[in-house]
């Protein structure tokens, strides 16, 4: 434990607490807990359905995190043009009208909707369109955390940049936005997590991700606590993981700056 | 350019909304003048300098730079404004780039100069601000009278034929005020046409070839520094400069 920092420790202790607290849930024995494991886990190979639905969370969660930072990117860039020159006055409407629509309503009500109404009428693969899914509804919240980054730059920087006959665009691409992106770093990388946790309901559109391979399990052995604990678990591993590494990075983006 | 006239206003005019700043600037700035201009907080100086290099839009009035009407909207702004540098209260360096490259970036992106002849200016403009061993530093290492000469060098770096200055020792401790001061100084004995909103009234006094006097939203005062500074006319000018010194 001595070479662990904080945050490992506390990390470890977490999942050794569930651990614990899964047996004592299930209320059984050592022996009765290795059986269990086994019928659940082991016995005709059932862990593929996890370890299927976890390649299809990371497949969704990444294409989807692509895609919301891509889109809302430009999004928050129509935005802020729109707020600063007066410009992209119809585009910015639109924005405005998306933003509102998609952080409006349930991820899983839009999910649906894409699902069974826009791409009902075509043969289309569930993974594809959970990718869109998801990728949209990111892409509006990614869109506030960049415009947010971009307002709090000083305007001073803008300033000085027109005062060097520079253009606007080239004060924004060179200037304004890797400041901002800096600045919003740790705040994308929690949207990237909240992505993964979102896409565990990719199952409603009949997608085997990892919360529906614990599901599947549960129907083929009829024991539910076992393979959601364990599903629980596998987010509980990778939420804490990638948030550890959220603050490891901006601790020394934070170093950066001195 | 008529009897060396560099930049002239014409009726100029700025009003936020229903709130008239300035009214009716008439003023012609030659070349190598050093402009101090002084009046009371609040009085529309800034907004003035910051109208010249269109920081402001005019809401009435024409700007002539080089003889090209700058306020026309066909005047295509960003081949004029590169030979009019500006340095602000606020330093505003850029913050994401070494000092070196806050003063190439603007240069070579106007393709006034290769990366090689802008690396070479930066270093004698470097030297001249007494800074050369910072050319990789980042602006968040400096003290603020370190910034404000990288600002002076980074203006001068795109060869402008006026630099504006905007308040440029205000937001400095007193220390650092005549570090800074002593480049101005030595800018304007060099030539430079500069135009400069200041609360130094020395600074005025000993630079300066002409002193405006900004109150009421127009240009109270215009003369050398003997006679704005010695002998005010107006009763305004007068309580400004006791109250000031």
């Amino acid at each position: 434990m001595k070479y662990l920092n904080k945050k490992s420790k506390k990390y470890i202790i977490s999942i050794l607490m569930l651990m614990f607290s899964s047996v004592f849930l299930t209320g059984c024995s050592a022996k009765e807990f290795a059986d269990k494991f086994y019928d659940n886990i082991i016995k005709e190979q059932r862990y593929k359905y996890i370890l299927e639905g976890l390649g299809n969370t990371f497949v969704i969660t990444i294409f989807a995190g692509l895609i919301g930072v891509f889109l809302g990117f430009i999004l928050a860039v129509i935005r802020v043009t729109h707020d600063k020159k007066g410009s992209f006055k119809i585009s910015n409407l639109f924005v405005k009208l998306y933003l509102t629509i998609i952080r409006g309503t349930p991820v899983m009500v839009q999910l649906i909707i894409i699902y069974y109404v826009i791409f009902a009428s075509v043969n289309i693969n569930k993974m594809f369109v959970a990718v869109i899914a998801f990728g949209l509804n990111s892409a509006a919240y990614v869109a506030e955390i960049i415009r947010s980054g971009i307002m709090s730059i000083d305007i001073g920087q803008f300033e000085a940049g027109h005062s060097l006959g520079l253009k606007y665009t080239s004060v924004m691409i060179h200037i304004i936005l890797p400041q901002a992106l800096k600045n919003v770093l740790p705040a994308l990388a929690n949207e990237f997590i909240t992505l993964l946790k979102e896409t565990s309901i990719s199952g409603y559109i009949g997608l085997n991700d990892l919360t529906r391979g614990g599901m599947i399990i549960r129907s083929i052995t009829y024991e539910a606590m076992f393979p959601l604990l364990l599903v629980a678990l596998i987010y509980l591993v990778l939420v804490v993981g990638l948030s550890s590494l959220v603050s490891r990075l901006e601790r020394r983006l934070k170093k950066n700056e001195r | 350019m008529k009897d060396n006239i560099i930049l002239y206003t014409e009726h100029l005019k700025k009003a936020y909304g229903d709130e008239v700043v300035l009214d009716d600037i008439n003023i012609e700035i030659k070349k190598g003048e050093v402009i101090a201009v002084i009046g009371p907080s609040g009085c529309g100086k800034s907004t003035f300098i910051r109208t010249l290099n269109l920081l402001e839009k005019p809401t009435g009035g024409n700007i002539y730079f080089d003889d090209i009407c700058i306020t026309d909207k066909k005047t295509k702004i960003y081949d004029v404004l590169p030979k009019m540098g500006m340095v602000f209260q606020q330093f505003n360096l850029f913050n994401n780039m070494t000092i070196e490259k806050n003063i190439t970036f603007a240069p070579i992106k106007h393709k006034i100069m290769t990366e090689e002849e802008a690396k070479q200016r930066a270093k004698e403009l470097l030297e001249r601000v007494g800074l050369s061993d910072k050319q990789d530093a980042y602006p968040s290492q400096l003290s603020g009278g370190q910034k404000q000469r990288i600002a002076i060098a980074r203006a001068l770096a795109m060869n402008p034929d006026i630099i504006l200055f905007d308040e440029p020792t205000s937001a400095l401790d007193p220390e650092m005020v005549n570090e800074v001061l002593n480049i101005m100084k030595e800018l304007a004995r060099g030539g430079m046409t500069m135009v400069v909103v200041t609360h130094e009234i020395g600074f005025a006094r000993e630079v300066a070839s002409r002193v405006i006097f900004i109150d009421e939203k127009k240009i109270m005062e215009d003369g050398t520094p003997k006679e704005v500074l010695d002998n005010p006319k107006s009763e305004r000018l007068k309580s400004f400069l006791d109250s000031v010194i």
